[in-house]
């Protein structure tokens, strides 16, 4: 191949994934630009594209008339709030399963994978019943429990997939140094398992921020989270396309930030380590 | 290596996790299958009584159950020969030598990452709204009528709507298999006389086969549930035109406060989604012991 063709074949690969990886994004980056227009230029015919006043009255108009920063705050509490519950919980267990292996182990792990193929509808009514009861409906500790029990398996996986690549002959030369299960945890284990429980609290972070079956079927104005929140822009009154674009900007901007930076984490995550 | 004091102390570190999703699972499931057996209907409180598989006998011969089953199919495979198809001819993309190579792989993995009510509403207003949608528009230029997407097809646009989410995930979980790929083969097989085809025939899709078979059984599992883009675009209609097993089951227990059908309905969707599940965990119980 000469290297003039190499070159050229190169331009085209970029002008193709580029068309391609814009075409992807462009809903996202519309919604972007729809949120820094007025009502009527939004839904000017034909489209304006940048050449517009640029103005910041619909995020202002959002947070005045409907609270948004409650609902971020919502957002912020149950996912990062599920996730930790969910890591206090599963380090232990992942850090067992990975270290003293014992005869069913293996069955645990399948185990907790399926709970994780039970489909929501399955349990929806008693859920519903049992929170209605216990007065959890429409609170956010009560979405922090259901959000953290369905994002456990994923964590425990996570986890275990991480604390596997430790090797075991640290854990044992540690041990011959006189250290005890607590110093072992403490000082041999935790900072190198520091990098995989990041990634897992990352990726659940995202997981849960997005979570939108249970979100909107147990809550309602007080504990909304922003899934729940934006759904309610869905019944529309009058003009609303810029206000629904700022809206959806700030929901989905700080996730995707976290997003780009655990790419990697995601692939292992979702594929419980099949894919790496 | 393990001592039993250490054994003891696995346990009891494993215990917690193992109790909450045991409690997780038995004791909602146990409840939806006795819902099921029950007429119970919570606009009538204290009328239960037990009537056997009554609500199974209607829940499987009601015409909403056909449509709704055969909306699912339609929604899991389309979506499923979507993302699979184009994940595999944009990872191959993706993976060639361009300028760019970051930038783009941020930009085609960012739909993974917006909330499922967040897309839906932006397609179903910003682009297919047959007024002021950027669809209509662009109809308008090539001088056809617009059309009215989520009325018209509303299906389709359930399934356009949620490829677009899982479109970047089976991309990024392709290329990474890709990635994977030992160069070393293919060089070989090209000091070998094998042609850019045979190559990929021979090489490539085996390879991709694995994490392919990934990519389908975990959306499937979550392509079952989807319920966040029916809610806030069509509510399952017109009639049940783009109602899924799931919006059916939810429609039943918490609009029309029927008990003991949608209890009835929940387990009929957990037979299903333990069909694909078998699947599933032999793949992965398989790359455990590897």
């Amino acid at each position: 191949m000469s290297r003039r063709s190499s070159t050229r074949r190169k331009a085209l690969m970029t002008v193709l994934a580029w068309a391609v990886g814009l075409l992807l994004f462009f809903p996202i980056l519309w919604t972007v630009l729809t949120s820094f227009k007025t009502e009527a230029v939004a839904i000017a015919d034909p489209p304006v594209w940048f050449n517009f006043d640029w103005t910041l009255e619909n995020y202002a108009t959002v947070q005045e008339r409907s609270n948004y920063g409650r609902h971020f705050w919502n957002s912020v509490v149950i996912s990062v709030g599920s996730t930790l519950l969910g890591v206090i919980i599963a380090v232990p267990a992942a850090w067992a399963m990975a270290f003293v292996p014992g005869k069913r182990t293996r069955d645990v792990l399948m185990w907790m994978l399926s709970t994780k193929m039970l489909p929501p509808v399955g349990v929806l009514i008693p859920i519903y019943l049992i929170f209605r009861s216990l007065g959890l409906l429409d609170t956010r500790i009560g979405l922090v429990i259901v959000l953290m029990l369905i994002n456990l398996p994923i964590i425990v996986w996570m986890l275990y997939t991480y604390f596997k690549e430790i090797p075991g002959e640290i854990l044992e030369a540690s041990r011959m140094d006189g250290a005890g299960l607590r110093e072992e945890i403490l000082y041999v284990l935790t900072p190198m398992a520091v990098p995989g429980i990041a990634s897992t609290l990352l990726l659940n972070v995202i997981l849960a921020w997005n979570e939108a079956f249970w979100t909107l079927n147990l809550t309602a104005a007080k504990a909304a989270p922003l899934t729940a929140f934006i759904a309610s822009y869905s019944s529309p009154e009058g003009l609303f396309y810029a206000k629904l674009s700022a809206a959806s900007t700030m929901a989905i901007a700080p996730i995707m930030i976290l997003g780009w930076f655990s790419q990697k984490q995601l692939v292992r995550g979702l594929t419980f380590g099949a894919v790496k | 290596m393990a001592t039993a004091h250490s054994k003891t102390a696995a346990r009891l570190m494993i215990s917690p996790a193992v109790l909450l999703l045991l409690g997780w699972m038995l004791v909602p499931l146990g409840m939806t299958i006795y819902f099921s057996l029950l007429r119970y209907n919570l606009l009538m409180p204290g009328m239960e009584s037990f009537t056997g598989l009554d609500n199974y006998r209607y829940f499987l011969t009601d015409p909403a159950f056909y449509a709704a089953f055969k909306n699912t199919l339609l929604l899991v495979g389309g979506v499923l020969l979507i993302t699979t198809i184009g994940g595999v001819l944009l990872a191959l993309l993706l993976d060639q030598d361009f300028w760019g190579q970051g930038i783009v792989r941020i930009l085609t993995i960012a739909p993974f990452f917006v909330m499922p009510t967040v897309s839906a509403l932006v397609w179903k207003n910003m682009f297919m709204n047959p007024v002021n949608g950027l669809f209509a528009y662009l109809f308008q230029a090539l001088g056809l009528e617009p059309f009215d997407w989520l009325g018209q097809a509303p299906l389709f646009s359930i399934v356009w709507m949620v490829s677009w989410t899982w479109l970047p995930f089976a991309t990024l979980i392709l290329l990474t298999a890709l990635q994977s790929l030992d160069r070393e083969q293919i060089e070989a097989a090209e000091m070998d006389g094998a042609g850019a085809l045979a190559r990929f025939f021979y090489i490539t899709v085996p390879h991709l086969s694995r994490a392919a078979t990934v990519v389908v059984l975990i959306e499937t599992i979550f392509l079952l549930s989807v319920f966040a883009e029916i809610l806030v675009t069509t509510n399952g209609g017109p009639g049940y035109a783009s109602t899924n097993i799931t919006y059916l089951v939810y429609a039943q227990s918490l609009l029309q406060f029927d008990v003991g059908g949608g209890a009835a309905g929940g387990i009929v969707a957990v037979v299903l989604a333990n069909i694909v599940a078998i699947f599933l965990m032999r793949m992965i119980g398989k790359n455990l012991d590897a």
